[in-house]
Order: structure tokens, then sequence, then C-alpha cells
């Protein structure tokens, strides 16, 4: 008997718990010839802005033993091109499709959320809080507990749509940042988001991004990855997408032990742009295999 | 597509650069020139991401024995320049790779009434063979092969079969004329009758200088560009090049692995 896949993430049924994420997956489109985006749980859009944004100079990206470093600088054609050039995509395929993200001020978020929830093929929002605050020296929302608040408070407010909020690693606590997160409104939360890192050239004694710091991704941050998912599973009601390293069935089985709903599955997909369909087939044989009839038994199922 | 590909061979044909066959599937004929392919050089996870690569050339071999199949085949041209091409280099006839590819846009061929100049410096030549192979079923084509030592000039006697009458500049002198490639370009474009179209892929600096000959004298002009990616396939926005309009104020980003990696030079932003 076929295992039951699906999963529940505050109100979007999937097929099974494998997402693509954020920025590893352009608009769905691109991966189209490569995967069957009706053999995955959900796919996540390229963070959006108010308007569109030209991102950073090159060098852009760097691979480090176990992962790479990207400073994209958020590059994306902005809400209005989405709408008119991407969305009709959206609407052709059977698969939730979720937006992902980002303002630069409170209003920018909350304007943005509006604008989604207004988008009948965008079946859910993600809430990039990576971002610096503007008006606030350049915190980033997403290391302060009460600034990561007022946006999620504020695009709460903008949307009747399942919110996410996708929570950074670059923080001392991130149990304070995702109670506070839930307590403001959030369906759901994803994590984690790149870790800040950076790569030196030695001979030419100068970074190897033109931005000097970038988000380090890949296998090399799984372990951290899945300690702050078993962390914030533990700590919170609502569902976790867990996110980060993961490269086959084995590495999203662990996330949904450590108490994942869900996965996001984001290098992976630049190396071969059928791994989230690949990941989903291997782990509906390993709980064939084990003998386990439903996914939903294994979410927070580990034994410590 | 993405397929598997069997190594058929894989040699040093230069000090630190090597020439690999491989298997392809036959729909990869229809391979243009100056594509490329994204290669997963192992299945581990150093090296992590699938490496960027022109292709040097597709065609079929029909093995001597009667009864064999015709297999078809692609080959890349590349230099080995760190970890990921060291253990590309360190592979064997049988071994298997991950492809994904043909990608990208290629060279347009253009008018066939014309004489087309290729500028090819170090491994740049990767993607110009094709590239000439096709153009001399039409045109007088010629080829500047530049770079810094003999050991740089590749494959020349390759382009010379073809029927491509060929220029080598090097910049110590050890093969063809002593100094830069454009020198030989210049003195050609001076000398030409009638139209021309420049096709060049090498170094930044070249591909700037051949750029900025080419727009000094109007001259239609096509250059393949390399960048850091990623994905290959328009997603990971790594490999982006500045646009003609560029500015930190309008800033103008072309990707390289989609809009290109040839571009025609007017469409990008080049040094005076």
């Amino acid at each position: 008997m076929k295992p039951d896949m699906t999963v529940n993430l505050a109100g979007i049924a999937l097929r099974n718990p494998v997402m693509t994420a954020s920025g590893t997956f352009g608009y769905g489109e691109e991966f189209a010839e490569y995967v069957d985006l009706e053999s995955i749980g959900a796919f996540v859009t390229k963070g959006l802005s108010l308007k569109a944004r030209a991102g950073n100079p090159t060098p852009r990206i760097v691979e480090t033993p176990g992962g790479m470093l990207n400073a994209i600088g958020l590059q994306n054609v902005g809400i209005e091109a989405f709408i008119q050039k991407k969305v009709p995509f959206l609407r052709s395929v059977n698969t939730p499709a979720i937006a992902n993200f980002f303002g630069n001020t409170v209003d920018e978020y909350a304007e943005l959320a509006a604008r989604l929830d207004q988008i009948p093929e965008v079946a859910g929002l993600e809430v990039n809080i990576s971002c610096p605050n503007v008006k606030q020296g350049g915190i980033v929302f997403g290391t302060d507990p009460a600034c990561a608040a007022s946006v999620v408070s504020a695009c709460r407010a903008a949307t009747k749509k399942p919110l996410i909020v996708k929570l950074s690693p670059n923080v001392t606590d991130v149990v304070a940042m995702a109670l506070a997160c839930e307590e403001a409104g959030a369906d759901c939360l994803s994590l984690i988001n790149t870790l800040t890192g950076m790569a030196i050239d030695l001979n030419r004694r100068r970074p190897v991004l033109a931005n000097i710091t970038g988000g380090f991704s890949g296998p090399a941050i799984k372990p951290i990855a899945l300690r702050m998912v078993w962390q914030v599973a533990k700590a919170v009601k609502v569902p976790i997408i867990g996110i980060g390293g993961i490269m086959n069935a084995t590495d999203a089985l662990e996330f949904i032990l450590a108490g994942a709903t869900a996965v996001q599955v984001g290098t992976a997909s630049f190396i071969n742009p059928g791994a989230a369909q690949q990941i989903a087939r291997d782990m509906e044989a390993w709980l064939t295999e084990n003998g386990v009839v439903d996914i939903k038994s294994l979410i927070g199922a580990l034994e410590t | 597509m993405q397929f598997t590909a069997m190594i058929l061979s894989n040699a040093e044909v230069s000090p630190g650069y090597w020439r690999m066959r491989m298997t392809a599937p036959p729909q990869f004929a229809s391979a243009a020139p100056g594509q490329f392919v994204m290669v997963r050089i192992s299945g581990a996870i150093d090296p992590l991401l699938r490496r960027p690569f022109g292709i040097f050339d597709v065609g079929t071999h029909t093995p001597a024995h009667s009864g064999a199949v015709a297999q078809p085949y692609m080959e890349m041209l590349y230099r080995v320049v760190g970890k990921g091409t060291a253990t590309l280099s360190a592979l064997h006839e049988t071994d298997l790779l991950d492809i994904l590819g043909p990608l990208g846009k290629g060279f347009e061929l253009g008018e066939a009434d014309e004489e087309k100049l290729i500028v090819g410096g170090g491994v740049g030549l990767a993607p110009l063979y094709m590239l000439a192979k096709e153009l001399v079923k039409r045109s007088p084509v010629r080829l500047f092969a530049g770079g810094r030592t003999r050991d740089d000039i590749l494959c020349i006697t390759e382009f010379e079969r073809l029927g491509v009458e060929c220029y080598t500049a090097t910049e110590d002198g050890s093969l063809g004329e002593c100094g830069l490639v454009t020198e030989a370009l210049l003195r050609r474009l001076d000398a030409l009758q009638g139209r021309a179209t420049i096709y060049a892929c090498g170094p930044h600096g070249m591909l700037n200088a051949v750029a900025n000959i080419a727009a000094e004298r109007g001259i239609p002009c096509q250059v393949s560009l390399e960048g850091y990616m990623a994905c290959g396939v328009g997603a990971c926005l790594g490999c982006v090049a500045p646009g003609q309009q560029h500015s930190p104020e309008t800033p103008d980003f072309r990707c390289v692995c989609t809009e290109g990696p040839v571009f025609e030079a007017g469409e990008l932003k080049w040094r005076d």
C-alpha cells in the first residue's frame, strides 16, 4: 500500500512535504523542463519587492567546501511584472505556489502582502525578514524580535492567506524570534535562511564576493538547520518548514523527525534541477520500506 | 536535457589543458555552436556545484568493426584551474558524468557573403571550433588565436584542417607573433574589403579590446562570456553581466546562462 504523503501546512494541502526554496527555483517555469512540477508539494517563487531590483555586482556566488555563498542582492522582477508575466504560468500548474517577498520598511511589507493577497494563484505568502530596516538604521528585521513582530503583524493585517515567516539563523536565540513571530500572527515558520559568511582570495588579498559577505547554503549547514528546527519545534504550536542543506530523502526525513511538517529543497536544485522530485519519490520509498503508513506520524517523532 | 555521459577519452592536449570526449544522446547533435553544458564532476559534495563548459564539438563516431552502432559524442576543451577541473582531469575512459545541456543561446551565423573573423584567447577557443565548422561551409573564415605562451594556443591544426586561415600571437613570442592577438586582427581589418563579422571568446580584457575595435569600425561582433554560475538555467542569477545601459543608478544586468553566453558586443557594457 502506498503511504500517505500528504501534509497540511496552515491550510495549504500538499501532496507531499517537499517544497522548493525561494531563490533557488526561479518562478517555477525555469524548471518545468526538468521537473514534473505536479510531483512536488509546493514551490516558492523568487523573493519579490515592490519595485524590480537589479541586485549586486559580480562575483555573486562562490563555492566553498560543502556549500556555496551567494550575494545576489535580491534581484527580482518586482510585484507588477510578477503579476503580468509570472502569475499566468502559476495558473497552469496544479501545485500550490507560495510567493516569497520582502521590503525595506514595515509599510512596504504590508503593501506587498496586501497585493499578493489579491492574487488567486498564490496559495500562501512567505515573508523574508532577513532584510535591513532602512528606517531603523539598517538593523535586520529578522534579528530583533520586536522588529520582526512588527513586520509580521502588519502582514497579518493585510492578508487572509496562510502567512509563512522565514527565519534568519543569524541570531543569538532563534526560539525567541520564532515565538515573537508566532505571537504576531504567523501561521507557519520556515527555517533556516542562509547563514552570513564570507570567502577570501588570499593571493589577491580581496574578498571573493563583490558584496564581501554572502549567504551560506548547501549540505554544510544542515546540522545547524536541524538543531534550530528541533529547538523551534519544541517551542511553538504552528507548523514548521525545515530548510538547510537538504540533498536527499534521508536529510528531508531527518528534518521531519526534528519537528518539520514540510521541507524546502534549495541549493540541491542548482546541482540537480530534478532534486525535489527525486527527494519526494525517495521519501515515499523509505516509508514503504519501513512500513510507515503516514508521513504525518514522523513529524517530531525524534526520540531523545 | 539531463543525461549520463560515459567518458570516451580524456587527454592533456597542452600543459594544463585537457580535451574530453564523452557519449551523448542523439538529440544532442542539434546543439548550436556557442552553447554550453553544466557538468556534475562527482556525486559527492566536494566539488558541490556543476561546472559550466563550452561545447568544443559534437559528432558521431562509427566504430571500425562491422555491426557496431554509431555513437553520438560531445567534446569539451577545458583548463585545469581549481579543484573541480583537477578532479575532471583525473577521470578516465568509461567513467560517468551527469550532464545538463545544451544550454544557453549560441552564436548567430549571420550572412554568408562576408568574411568571418574568429578571435580566441586560451581556453576561449573551446566554443569556437564548432562555430568555425559551421561557418566554413558558407564563408571564408580566419582565426586569431592568442595566449600568454605557446601552451595556451590550442588545437590550431584542427582549425587548419577545416580550411580556416590561422594567425597566432603569444605575449612571450614563443609561438606566432609576439604581442596581443588584437594586433593581428587590426591588420586584417585594415586590409579588409567588404563586410565581416567578428566572433570572440576569451579573457575579459581581450573581449573588451575586441568589442571596442568592432564598435570603432562599425563591425558586427558577438562575444561569448564566462560567468560564475550555480544552476545554468536562469534561477540562481549568479552569472549576470552588465548590459550596455548599466550604471549604479540604472542597473541593467543580463543573465549569462539564459540570455547568453553569446551576446552582441553592443548589448554589453565595456570599458573605453
